[in-house]
Parts: C-alpha cells; sequence; structure tokens
C-alpha cells in the first residue's frame, strides 16, 4: 500500500456492522494545524468512522488504512492508539459507577506514558483543578464517580476535561454538540479551542452547523452512505446551513447510488 | 524450603502455593472419641473442655451434612481427614526457623524486630498457634490476646462464660464438627472501657496434606471497649481438596465495638476445579450489650467451596449489625455466602453491603436472612446485593429472605446484576488504559463501599489481589 504521508490519513476505509457494510471507501486527510468538520445526515456513518478510527471492537474493518505519524494504525489496540496521541471524545460517555474522576484521570495520564515516570498527583491535581475552572465545572467534581448520575452537558464537559488533561495530538468529538444547551455549548467550544493550534489537529462531527460558530474549520467533509461525497472550505457552512442535505444529495447522489 | 508440588503454570496466580517440609506431629487419619482424646490430651486441656467436646461429637454423628447449598461437590469422606497436625518446633517459646521463613514469605514476619506495625499477629500453621507478636504493648492495657488453647488453660474462666454461647455445638454439622475437633485459633478479650491501640489480627495456614484445619476464633469485648481485628488466610496448592471448617464468635457488651475483617485467599483448586480448599464457615457475632456495634468485613477470593454467613444477633437495644462483603469466584469456583441479621431487640439497626464478582465457569451466590422478632420495635435494615458478571459462562444467584414479625420495621432491599460491558472496556482503553487494568477499575469502584471498611493497608491487599485473580479472565 502507499506510504502514510500526512499528520492523519484515512485511505479508502470500509468498514461494516455484523457483516453490514457502513463505511464504503472514506478518503480524509487531516494535517497538524488543521480543523475539519465532517457532516452528514443521520445514518450515514459519522459515528462509526468515529468508532472505527479508535478501534471499537464492534466494528470490522474490511479495507483500506488509517494512518497516523507514519505508521497505520489500524493494527494496533485501542490503548495504543491512544497512547499514541489520538483521542475520541464520545457522543455517548460511559459510567464507571465507584471510580472517582480523579482517579480515573490519573490512572489514564500514568497510562498514557507506560514505563515512564508517573506524573505527580500534586501536580496533576492542580493541573485538574485550573481545566476545571476553566469549564466552569464545579471542584467537587473531582471526586464523583465518573459520568455515574451526569446530566447530558456535564458529560460532555467530563469529556472535553479528559482531552485537556490527556493533550492529544489528534481528537476526534464525535456529536460533541448534541444535547448542549448554547451556554454549555460555548463552554464546551472553548475547552476545544484552548487545544487548537499548530501542533494539533482536529476532526469534528456533527449534526448541526451550530457549533461550527464556535470552532471555525478549515476545511468541511459531507459524508452519505458511507463515502465523502463533497468537501469544501468555509464558506460550505453557510451553503448547508441555508439549504440543508437535500442539495447534496442531489449533486452527489447519484455518484452515491451508482455504486 | 522447596516447592517440588507446585506446577510451574500455576505460580503466578497462586503465589502463596508452595508448601513447608517440616516434620509434623499428626494423629492418625479418621475420627473417633479417642482422636477427640487425644487433641485434647496434646492441648493440655481440662476435664471440662474434653467432655464438652466430646457431647459435640456425639451430637455431630446424629446430624447431616446441610446440602441445601447452591454448591456442588462430592462427598466428603471424615474418616479421611487427619484431625490434628502440629510442626515439631525446638525449644519452647521459640519459632522453628522454617516456620519463620514460611510466615516471612507470606509476609507475616514474626520477628518482634521485624514485626508489622500497629498489628499484633497470632500465626496458627496447621493445628497449632506458632507465634504472637506485640504482646507487650498489649498486656500494658490488659487486653488478653493469644492461642484459644492457651486461654483455655490460663483463663479458663473467661472461656467457659462465652465459649459456644453464640455458636452452640448443636448450631449446625460444621459447627458440631468444629466444636469437636477444633485445634486452635485466637482468642481475644478487651476488658471495659478499653480502646485497643492497634489492630489485632490471625494469620491461618494450612501446610500438611489431608488434614483439615478446625480453627475456632473468640472475641470479647467487655462494656465500651474497641477492638479491630483482622484475619487472613492461606494454603499450598493440591490436587486434593482439603476441609477447613472454623467457628468464629465474637460478643459486644454495651457500648463495646468490633470490627471483624477476613481476607480468604484459601486455595481455589486449579482452572479446571482440581483440588482447593473447602471452607465451611460459621461466624455469628452477638450484640448483647445496648448500642453495642459489630461488623463484618469479608474479601473472599479463594477456596474452591464457600459456604459462610458471617451475622450478627442483635439483643442489645440500638445494637447495630454491619455486613460488608466482596465474594470473588473465578475458574470452577462455587461460593455460596452471605449473611443473617436477627433484630430481637428494640431500635436495632442492620446494613448488608455485598458484592458478588463471578468470572470464568463460576457459580457466585448471595444468601441472606433478615429477621425482626415481634416484640422488636423500630428496628431498619438495609441491604444492598449487587452481582457482577464477567464472560459469559459464570452464574449469580440471589437467595434474600426477609421475616419482619414486627410493623415497625423498615426494610430496604436492593439488587442490582451487571455485567462489565464492551463499552466500559472500550471507553476506558480509549483514554489509554490496557485491558486489564481497564477491568480491575471497574471491578474496584464496583467493590468501592467494601473495601473503604477494610484498614487501608488491607484495602491496598484486597485490590491487589482482586486484580491477580482476574488477571486473564477476560476475553
Amino acid at each position: 500500500m502507499s506510504e502514510c504521508g500526512a499528520d492523519f490519513e484515512i485511505k479508502d476505509l470500509c468498514a461494516s456492522v455484523e457483516g453490514k457494510p457502513i463505511l464504503k471507501g472514506v478518503n480524509l486527510r487531516v494535517n497538524r494545524g488543521e480543523t475539519h468538520a465532517l457532516m452528514g445526515p443521520n445514518g450515514s456513518g459519522k459515528s462509526t468512522l468515529a468508532s472505527v478510527i479508535m478501534g471499537h471492537p464492534g466494528y470490522e474493518v474490511t479495507g483500506g488504512q488509517i494512518c497516523f505519524k507514519g505508521r497505520n494504525i489500524l493494527d494496533l489496540e485501542t490503548e495504543e492508539r491512544a497512547r499514541l496521541g489520538i483521542f475520541l471524545a464520545f457522543q455517548y460517555p460511559v459510567a464507571i459507577p465507584g471510580v472517582t474522576v480523579a482517579k480515573f484521570l490519573k490512572t489514564a495520564a500514568d497510562a498514557m506514558r507506560p514505563g515512564g515516570a508517573k506524573v505527580s498527583s500534586a501536580a496533576f491535581l492542580k493541573e485538574l483543578r485550573e481545566y476545571m475552572a476553566f469549564l466552569e465545572m464545579d471542584p467537587a467534581f473531582i471526586n464523583r464517580f465518573l459520568n455515574d448520575g451526569f446530566s447530558g452537558g456535564e458529560k460532555k464537559r467530563m469529556e472535553i476535561l479528559q482531552m485537556l488533561a490527556l493533550k492529544p495530538a489528534f481528537a476526534v468529538m464525535d456529536e460533541t454538540d448534541s444535547g448542549l444547551d448554547i451556554d454549555a455549548l460555548k463552554i464546551v467550544s472553548k475547552g476545544i479551542n484552548r487545544l487548537v493550534g499548530p501542533d494539533f489537529g482536529l476532526l469534528l462531527i456533527t449534526h448541526y452547523e451550530r457549533m461550527l460558530r464556535y470552532i471555525k474549520p478549515d476545511h468541511l467533509h459531507i459524508l452519505m452512505d458511507g463515502r465523502i461525497v463533497h468537501s469544501g472550505g468555509p464558506e460550505l457552512v453557510k451553503r448547508l446551513e441555508e439549504k440543508g442535505y437535500d442539495w447534496v444529495r442531489q449533486e452527489f447522489g447519484k455518484e452515491v447510488l451508482a455504486e | 524450603m522447596s516447592t517440588p508440588e507446585t506446577p510451574d503454570v500455576l505460580k503466578d496466580e497462586y503465589k502463596y502455593g508452595f508448601y513447608t517440609d517440616i516434620e509434623a506431629d499428626s494423629a492418625p487419619k479418621g475420627l473417633n472419641e479417642d482422636i477427640i482424646r487425644f487433641i485434647s490430651r496434646k492441648k493440655g486441656e481440662p476435664d471440662w473442655m474434653l467432655e464438652w467436646r466430646l457431647k459435640a461429637y456425639r451430637g455431630w454423628l446424629k446430624k447431616k451434612e446441610p446440602r441445601w447449598a447452591y454448591l456442588d461437590y462430592p462427598p466428603i469422606d471424615y474418616q479421611d481427614i487427619c484431625y490434628y497436625s502440629a510442626p515439631k518446633t525446638g525449644p519452647a517459646g521459640e519459632v522453628d526457623e522454617e516456620l519463620r521463613k514460611t510466615f516471612e514469605r507470606l509476609g507475616i514476619p514474626l520477628d518482634e524486630r521485624k514485626r508489622l506495625e500497629g498489628v499484633a499477629v497470632d500465626a496458627v500453621f496447621d493445628s497449632v498457634s506458632v507465634a504472637t507478636t506485640h504482646k507487650d504493648i498489649l498486656a500494658e492495657k490488659g487486653i488478653l490476646f493469644c492461642p484459644i488453647s492457651e486461654a483455655i488453660r490460663e483463663h479458663p474462666d473467661l472461656v467457659r462464660k462465652y465459649l459456644g454461647s453464640v455458636v452452640p455445638p448443636a448450631d449446625n454439622f460444621f459447627a458440631a464438627l468444629n466444636s469437636a475437633v477444633f485445634t486452635d485459633g485466637s482468642f481475644c478479650y478487651i476488658p471495659k472501657g478499653v480502646r485497643c491501640p492497634i489492630e489485632l489480627s490471625t494469620y491461618f495456614r494450612i501446610n500438611a496434606r489431608n488434614t483439615g484445619q478446625f480453627e475456632r476464633t473468640l472475641i470479647v469485648a467487655d462494656e465500651g471497649s474497641y477492638v479491630s481485628y483482622l484475619e487472613g488466610c492461606t494454603a499450598p496448592l493440591r490436587d486434593e481438596n482439603q476441609l477447613h471448617a472454623a467457628v468464629v464468635e465474637l460478643i459486644a457488651l454495651d457500648d463495646a465495638q468490633i470490627k471483624y475483617a477476613t481476607v480468604q485467599n484459601w486455595y481455589a483448586g486449579d482452572k479446571e476445579g482440581r483440588g482447593g480448599i473447602y471452607n465451611f464457615v460459621t461466624k455469628r457475632g452477638h450484640c448483647r450489650g445496648q448500642r453495642s456495634r459489630i461488623s463484618w468485613t469479608q474479601v473472599e477470593v479463594g477456596s474452591a467451596i464457600t459456604w459462610k454467613y458471617p451475622g450478627c444477633v442483635l439483643e442489645g437495644e440500638h445494637s447495630v449489625g454491619e455486613f460488608y462483603s466482596v465474594a470473588l469466584t473465578n475458574h470452577r469456583m462455587q461460593a455460596d455466602t452471605g449473611t443473617k441479621m436477627i433484630h430481637i431487640g428494640s431500635h436495632t439497626r442492620s446494613t448488608i453491603v455485598s458484592k458478588g464478582i463471578s468470572a470464568g465457569e463460576s457459580v457466585n451466590s448471595y444468601r441472606g436472612l433478615v429477621q425482626v422478632l415481634p416484640d422488636a420495635v423500630g428496628c431498619r435494615n438495609h441491604s444492598q446485593c449487587d452481582s457482577m458478571l464477567i464472560g459469559d459462562k459464570c452464574k449469580a444467584n440471589t437467595f434474600p429472605v426477609v421475616e419482619a414479625e414486627n410493623g415497625s420495621a423498615v426494610i430496604e432491599h436492593e439488587a442490582t446484576t451487571s455485567r462489565i460491558s464492551e463499552d466500559q472496556l472500550f471507553y476506558l482503553k480509549s483514554r489509554g488504559i490496557t485491558e486489564e487494568d481497564a477491568v480491575s477499575l471497574v471491578v474496584n469502584g464496583f467493590c468501592k463501599e467494601v473495601f473503604k471498611q477494610l484498614p487501608l493497608e488491607f484495602a491496598v491487599e484486597a485490590i491487589r489481589l482482586l486484580e491477580l485473580k482476574l488477571d486473564k479472565s477476560i476475553g
């Protein structure tokens, strides 16, 4: 196969669930310093793509490559992908009863440096407190059980807190904006923007354009029926906002059907 | 000290499975009145104790082994067991070098110079207690902590008053057997108003082949006193099953408090279910005095078969009984464990928190009884019984029984069964955490309420044990 050139690149990716093809040849390149938005109607395969990038065992990759930092990561375990610097903000974060946020984050931070020196607890806590203040979270959160009884907004903020604490090189946000009111959306966006910079690549998966008012993408891709059917610059956001997906279907749908 | 009997593949999984090659003084196999006389004579017991044993034995002969538990095991041949085995030791008062090494290897230094900080240990090897540490600190406070065989000789009035007063010899089949043949165990008496300044602990080690261990523990907390007690147990790896039938009695008088914690790690048998300890134990606390408090905390990670229901008889008004349990079964292990809370006095309260974790092809059952007698006014119980399944070949059962005969009782029961989900593991792994660490994080979270009842260093040990036992049980 061709070599892995870009910082993050998906090539001809095909994946299925229980034998049913969902992704049918996805191609996408995200260089460091870039923010890409991935949009598409329900059922187009957005969340599947996020899960496959992270290596969810429920999806079978039937073809293609995912390259990160110069290597194909498809043969890596989920935790190895994470240690390489990939982060997934979950659409539905899972509760882990009995495990405090502090304990979980410390375990994760230490796990990110296998064989390396452990992070000092005091320094780590200090840093966490700063991020929590930044995300306008109650400091008492640190002693709550991870996502256990959290509201939808609290869970999403927790995802951002984790991202800030773990400092990934590339992050996928899976519909982080869904279920957030406008104030929460602003805070979450503020958190994401804090990481955006020349060394950080971001793939923002969203259903609505709303979030893109706060996080400005450099590129926008439209996923339909398991394939990216159209890509463009920020001007595409406005067009989608005004016209919805119907024009995309009309313009690019034939290609999809022809398969 | 060689370990010729330990198969290599199992070494990592049960690191206490070594055998100490030490000359032993044993009784011939089998059980009859002569054997009981032999044990009593070996212990230098007074006549009343022998009579008590013989009476228990005659009662036992008329009893049938209970088979109502959710356990499946072949018949036990009680004539094929050795009921007494004592390591031959050096001059009186000195711990044999091999024994000292054995306990060091188990993490229990008996040397007074190296003794564990803040914990007095009574070390029991097969049928006898080999050493008790920290005797000086305890003596200062008037606390008695010694092998029960010594207590029978030195403090007969206390022993006669309390032995069998909570678990009478006729209580059940295994209690009767224990009463007839018990060999050693610990006795502890905390005088009025004394708060025991250190943890008391007994470490039980089964070493000899074909030997049963029948220890007896008796703890009496006099008015206004407090004691925290820990019990640990291990045994070598063997292909045959070994029987362990202990009795533990706790008595708390007015305003006294006893905290009793167990980390049970008897050899559980191999992956195919060969070997392992049959653990049939009767543990009961009696809150005899007003406002007395007894709490049981158990972490059960060993034994091929566990049959154990540490309970509290809440007789004193306003007394409190607690039961916190983590029972983990893996491979072919079977556990039927839980508690009994008997509310006799008014305004008595009890709390039950049971966490069962089943992995492999194991079976893990919770069995509990909460009973409120007709005259007991204003009693409360809260029970929470949670089961976690790892894999799809294991089983979890819950058999809670509630008998409230007084209308004022408030009894709450919650039960959940969950499975470690693929999504939980994926979520944790996506943060760089390995699968093994992810499982242990989820399991530790599940057991948190119980672990926080343990003294810190034992909680750390319990968590480590759990991780060890769960290693490679996924996938």
